[in-house]
C-alpha cells in the first residue's frame, strides 16, 4: 500500500501506469485524492461539489475492468477535477452562479461523456468566476479560491478552482475553459500547465456558454505529457457542435513524448512587453527565451500592431455574445426563481430573479453587451470589434509565415492578493492582455511554468502560441522547455510550493 | 371590442393608394426540428417533444437540419429568387417565456433566398406579378396558453401554460416587396398571392401548408398614401391572418381603417402599430404600438457555421422543381375540358391532386372528377374536413367505377366496395405526405452536421 502523500504527487501518466500494472488500484488512488481534498480543501476551496460516491463507483468499475483482464485506456482510473461549467447529469452544474444553484442538468456534456468513456474518475466540480467572467475566481457566487502558493492570493480565473486543485495535489488532472485566458492565466499563477486548444478542437456541447465564438474547453495538468493525454481524451469532432472541427486531432501525445525545439523558429512579439509587466515576470520570460536558444531554436522578433487592440475588441465581443447567451436565464424553466408569489407577472419574476441571481460582473457585461449590439451602436462597437478580430487573425497569419511558434509571458504579473483588483475591473481585465489575441484568432496556446519571480517567489507562466490545428507544436516545444527547466531546477516547480 | 367608424372602401380609395407587404410563415414538413433531432409530429402531451437543444438548456447547441435548408432553397428557386452562395443565421433577441433561449435563431441581412417574384392570377384572368424580397430560415417558438382570463390573451389571465413542442420547428418566412399599383384590387391580390403561394408550397412537397392548422400564417402590412405621392405612409401590421378569406378581409378592413385614421390626422404622422385580426367579424383591433425603440439586437449566430450551398446542388434542386401550380392548372383545365368556374370549384375543394391521382390509376378524367366533386366533396364540406381526410384513396376508385357501370359513381353505402370507412374521422398527420418528404433521410440533426457535402460550410468560413 502506497501512502497518500506519495500517490497524490504522482502524475496522471504514472498513476495510469501503476493501475495498469496492478501496483495501485483505482480505488486506492481515488481514496487518496478524496482524503487530500478532505484535508486541504477547506483552506483552498477549489471544489464546489465533491462526488465521493460517484468517484469511488467509477474507480471500482476501472478495477473491475482490470480484474476482468480488459485493456485499460491511457487515463483509466486517473482522478480529475471538472470545471463547474460542463453539464453533468449526476452532479449539480452551477457555473459559479446563484442563478443555477442546485441545478442538476438532464444531460452530460460531450467532454463529460468522453471523460467517462475514458474511465477517468471525476472527483467533483471546481470553483470558477461566475459564468467564467473574471481573472481571479473572486466573482464566484460561492466564495473565492485560494492560491496554494499563498492562500491570500488569487489562483487566477476564471478556472481558479481547477488550477488550485492541481497545485494543491487534490487532483492530477483538471478541465478548464478558456474564453480570454481562463485556462492559461490560472495555470501561470499556480505553476501548472494549461492548454487552450484550437477553437473547435474540443466540443462545446454541454459547456455553458459565455461567449460562443471564443469559448474553448481544454486540459489542465501538472506536466505537459499529462495535459497531452487529457487533450487527446477530450478532443475530436462532435456532431452535436457544428463549430467543432471535423479533422483528426493533432498528434499531441506523440509530440509531448518527443519534446524538441531544435531548428525551430520561435517568435517574440513586441506588443507583449512594456508597461505593466512585473520585473520578475520579464526576467523569467527573458531567461526562457535564452533557454530556447540554447536548445537550438532561432528567435525572431515580430511586430503585431493589432494585438494592442485585442483587449478592447474582446470586451465588446464577449459581452455582446454573453448578453444574448445569458438571456435564457429567465426563471421559467430551471434554476433560481425569485418573487413568484402568484401576484407578479412573468416579467417581474424574471427581473427579480436576474437581479438576485446574477453577480455584479455578469450584470456589467450583460449591460455592456446589450448596449454594444443596439441598433445605431452595432457598427461602431460590435462591428468594429469584429474588424479588429480579422486584423489580429491576419497579424498571426503573417507571424506564422516567419515562425513556428510564438512565446510570451502568459500574464503580466504573478498572483495578486485577493481583493486587490476586485473593485477595479479595468485592472482585472489587464491580466488577460497576452492571452486574448489567441482567443480572438482561434488558434492554440499553452501556459507552462518558467520559474518563480524573484521579488515575490510566485510562479511565472510562459505562453507558447501555435497556429490553428497545430496544437501538437505546443506540446513539442512545451515538453522540451519543461524538461530543460526541471533539469535546471533539479525538480518540478511545484515541489517548491509550501505544504498546506 | 370598441366600435370603429370605418370609411367606405370606395371613399378610402378615392383619396389613397394602398401599399401592401405580405409576410408568410410556412412551417416545414420535416421529420425533425430545425436545430435538433426532436420529432415535429403533433403531440397532445405538452413538452413531450423536447430535448436540451429546443428547450434552450444551458450548454446545448443547435445543428442545422439539412432538409430545412433544402426546403428553403426549393422555395427560393420556385419563387425565382437568387440563392445565396454563403449565408448565416442570426440571433433575434427579445424576451418571451415561450421562447426558450430568449432569442430566435433566424436570418437577418443574409437570407438564403432573395430578389424573386411570383405571378398570380386574379379572378378575371389577369396576371399580377408580386415581387419577393426574401425567403429566410428560422425556428418557431413554443406556445403559451393564457388561463383564467376572458379573452385567452395574456391580459387578465391568472396564469399561463408553456408548451415547447412547437419550439424549434422549422419555418420559412417569405417577405414580399411593397405591393403597389393594385388599387382597389389590393385585397384580391393579397388573397391570390397567398393562395398561389400555398399551392406552390404544396407542390414542392415541403409542407402541407394548411392554414387552419397554423402551418402557414400570414401577416398583412398595409399603408395608404395619397394619390400621386411617392413616399409610403405609416403602416399597420395585422398579425396571424390564417385563412385566404381572412387575408382578403383584413386587407380590406385596414384600407378602410387607415383611411379614417389618415383623414383625422392633423399634420403629424399616424402611429405604426401591430393589429389583431378577428375571424368573427373581419375586423382588426390595435395591439402594441410599434415604435422605433423595438430593437432585436441582431447579430450573426456564433453557434452555427455559415451555410454555403454548393452551386451544383442548387442546380440539381432547380431541375427537380415541379410544374408551377398556375401553369399546371391551366394544362389540366385544358386536358379535362372544364370551364374556368369548374376548375375554380375543383381547386377550392382541394380535389386537383386527387383527380390527377385517380386518372393515373386508370379512371377516365370526367368520371374521376365527378367521383370526387359529387357526394364526397359535399360531405367534406359539410363535416369541415379536407377531401383527402375522408379516408378515401384514389387507388380503388377505378374498380369501384367499373363495379357499377353506368350507375351514379358513389353512394353512402359504398364502403362495401372495399375501401376503408370513408366517414371515419381520422386525424391528419402534420407530416408532409408527398413522395419528396417520404424520401427524406430521417434526421440530419441527430447526427449533427449536414451529411451532404454540398451543404457543408467552406473551411474558410468556419469562424464568424
Amino acid at each position: 500500500m502506497t501512502d497518500i502523500s506519495t500517490i497524490i504527487k504522482l502524475t496522471a501518466a504514472e498513476i495510469a501506469a501503476k493501475i495498469a500494472s496492478g501496483e495501485l488500484t483505482a480505488v486506492e488512488v481515488t481514496e487518496a485524492h478524496l482524503a487530500r481534498i478532505e484535508a486541504v480543501d477547506e483552506k483552498v476551496h477549489a471544489f464546489l461539489h465533491i462526488d465521493r460516491e460517484g468517484a469511488l463507483a467509477q474507480a471500482r468499475a476501472v478495477d473491475a475492468k482490470k480484474a476482468a483482464g480488459e485493456k485499460l485506456g491511457p487515463l483509466a482510473g486517473v482522478p480529475l477535477a471538472l470545471k463547474d461549467i460542463f453539464t453533468t447529469e449526476d452532479m449539480p452544474t452551477t457555473v459559479g452562479s446563484k442563478i443555477l444553484e442546485g441545478w442538476v442538468p438532464p444531460y452530460d456534456a460531450t467532454v463529460t461523456k468522453r471523460l467517462k468513456a475514458a474511465d477517468v474518475v471525476i472527483l467533483g466540480k471546481t470553483n470558477m468566476d461566475e459564468f467564467a467572467m473574471g481573472s481571479s475566481t473572486e466573482n464566484s457566487a460561492y466564495g473565492p479560491t485560494g492560491n496554494p502558493w499563498d492562500l491570500t492570493r488569487i489562483p487566477g480565473g476564471s478556472g481558479g478552482g481547477s488550477s488550485a486543485a492541481l497545485a494543491s495535489f487534490e487532483a492530477p488532472l483538471a478541465i478548464g475553459t478558456d474564453t480570454g485566458g481562463s485556462i492559461r492565466q490560472p495555470a501561470a499563477v499556480t505553476g501548472t500547465v494549461g492548454v487552450k486548444p484550437t477553437y473547435g478542437g474540443v466540443s462545446r456541447y454541454g459547456m455553458v456558454a459565455f461567449s460562443s465564438s471564443l469559448d474553448q474547453g481544454g486540459p489542465c495538468a501538472r506536466t505537459v505529457l499529462d495535459a497531452a493525454l487529457l487533450h487527446e481524451a477530450i478532443a475530436g469532432h462532435d456532431p452535436l457542435d457544428s463549430t467543432s472541427i471535423d479533422a483528426p486531432v493533432p498528434p499531441v501525445v506523440e509530440a509531448a513524448r518527443n519534446g524538441s525545439v531544435q531548428g525551430m523558429r520561435v517568435g517574440v512579439v513586441k506588443q507583449f512587453s512594456g508597461e505593466g509587466y512585473q520585473a520578475g515576470v520579464v526576467q523569467r520570460f527573458n531567461e526562457s527565451v535564452e533557454l530556447l536558444k540554447s536548445l537550438g531554436a532561432t528567435i525572431v522578433e515580430l511586430d503585431c500592431p493589432s494585438f494592442d487592440l485585442g483587449l478592447s475588441a474582446y470586451y465588446l465581443i464577449a459581452p455582446s455574445e454573453c448578453s444574448s447567451n445569458l438571456a435564457r436565464f429567465d426563471a421559467m424553466r430551471y434554476g433560481l426563481r425569485v418573487g413568484d408569489d402568484g401576484t407578479r407577472s412573468a416579467e417581474d419574476v424574471t427581473a427579480l430573479t436576474r437581479e438576485a441571481g446574477f453577480g455584479d460582473e455578469v450584470k456589467r457585461r450583460i449591460i455592456l453587451g446589450t448596449y454594444a449590439l443596439s441598433s445605431g451602436y452595432y457598427d461602431a462597437y460590435y462591428g468594429s470589434a469584429q474588424k479588429v478580430r480579422t486584423l489580429i487573425t491576419r497579424d498571426f497569419e503573417k507571424a506564422f509565415e516567419q515562425v513556428d511558434v510564438i512565446v510570451s509571458p502568459t500574464t503580466p504579473t504573478t498572483a495578486f492578493p485577493i481583493g486587490e483588483r476586485a473593485d477595479d475591473p479595468m485592472a482585472m481585465y489587464l491580466a488577460d492582455l497576452c492571452t486574448i489575441p489567441t482567443n480572438l484568432a482561434g488558434n492554440a496556446a499553452m501556459s507552462l511554468p518558467c520559474g518563480l519571480a524573484p521579488e515575490d517567489g510566485l510562479p511565472v507562466g510562459l505562453q507558447i502560441i501555435a497556429p490553428a490545428m497545430k496544437d501538437d507544436r505546443l506540446y513539442k516545444v512545451g515538453a522540451a522547455v519543461e524538461a530543460a527547466f526541471v533539469e535546471k531546477w533539479g525538480h518540478p516547480l511545484l515541489e517548491e510550493a509550501p505544504s498546506l | 371590442m370598441t366600435v370603429i367608424d370605418l370609411e367606405s372602401y370606395e371613399d378610402a380609395l378615392a383619396t389613397y393608394d394602398p401599399v401592401m407587404g405580405l409576410e408568410v410563415h410556412v412551417e416545414l414538413g420535416t421529420k425533425t426540428k430545425m436545430f435538433c433531432g426532436c420529432s415535429t409530429e403533433l403531440k397532445q402531451d405538452a413538452n413531450s417533444q423536447t430535448c436540451p437543444v429546443c428547450l434552450g438548456l444551458p450548454g446545448a447547441l443547435p445543428v442545422v437540419n439539412e432538409i430545412g435548408v433544402e426546403s428553403a432553397i426549393k422555395i427560393g428557386l420556385a419563387l425565382n429568387c437568387e440563392i445565396a452562395e454563403w449565408c448565416r443565421f442570426a440571433r433575434k433577441n427579445y424576451f418571451y417565456p415561450d421562447m426558450p433561449k430568449n432569442f430566435q435563431t433566424s436570418q437577418y441581412d443574409e437570407p438564403i433566398a432573395f430578389d424573386g417574384y411570383l405571378d398570380v392570377q386574379l379572378e378575371d384572368g389577369e396576371i399580377f406579378r408580386v415581387q419577393i424580397e426574401r425567403a429566410h430560415m428560422e425556428e418557431d417558438t413554443g406556445k403559451s396558453t393564457h388561463v383564467g382570463g376572458a379573452t385567452g390573451r395574456i391580459h387578465g389571465a391568472s396564469h399561463s401554460l408553456l408548451d415547447y413542442n412547437r419550439a424549434g420547428i422549422p419555418l420559412i418566412e417569405i417577405v414580399t416587396k411593397p405591393i403597389e399599383g393594385a388599387g382597389a384590387r389590393a385585397p384580391e391580390v393579397a388573397k391570390a398571392y397567398v393562395a398561389e403561394l400555398r399551392e406552390l408550397i404544396k407542390a414542392l412537397g415541403v409542407s402541407e401548408a394548411r392554414m387552419e392548422m397554423g402551418q402557414m400564417r400570414c401577416d398583412v402590412n398595409l399603408s395608404l398614401r395619397p394619390h400621386g405621392r411617392e413616399a409610403f405612409g405609416t403602416r399597420s401590421e395585422t398579425k396571424n391572418v390564417n385563412s385566404l378569406r381572412s387575408v382578403e378581409r383584413a386587407a380590406r378592413f385596414e384600407i378602410q381603417h387607415r383611411g379614417v385614421a389618415l383623414d383625422l390626422e392633423t399634420g403629424g404622422t399616424i402611429v405604426q402599430e401591430t393589429r389583431h385580426f378577428h375571424e368573427e367579424d373581419g375586423s382588426t383591433t390595435a395591439g402594441r404600438i410599434k415604435d422605433n425603440a423595438e430593437d432585436y439586437r441582431y447579430f450573426p449566430e456564433p453557434d452555427l457555421v455559415p451555410v454555403a450551398p454548393a452551386r451544383d446542388w442548387v442546380e440539381e434542386l432547380r431541375k427537380g422543381l415541379p410544374e408551377l401550380p398556375r401553369l399546371r392548372r391551366a394544362r389540366l383545365k385544358e386536358e379535362w375540358g372544364v370551364s374556368e368556374h369548374d376548375m375554380q370549384s375543383i381547386l377550392n375543394a382541394g380535389a386537383v391532386d386527387l383527380i390527377v391521382a385517380t386518372t393515373e390509376v386508370g379512371a377516365p378524367a370526367d368520371q374521376a372528377r365527378k367521383w370526387w366533386m359529387g357526394e364526397l366533396a359535399r360531405n367534406a364540406n359539410e363535416t369541415g374536413r379536407a377531401l383527402d381526410e375522408l379516408g378515401v384513396t384514389p387507388a380503388p376508385v377505378p374498380a369501384a367505377l367499373r363495379f357499377r357501370p353506368g350507375a351514379p359513381p358513389f353512394r353512402l353505402s359504398a364502403s362495401a366496395a372495399g375501401f376503408p370507412g370513408p366517414w371515419s374521422r381520422r386525424r391528419s398527420s402534420r407530416r408532409c405526405g408527398s413522395a419528396a418528404a417520404a424520401r427524406s433521410p430521417p434526421s440530419t440533426t441527430a447526427s449533427g452536421v449536414c451529411p451532404v457535402p454540398a451543404c457543408r460550410p467552406r473551411a474558410s468560413c468556419r469562424r464568424p
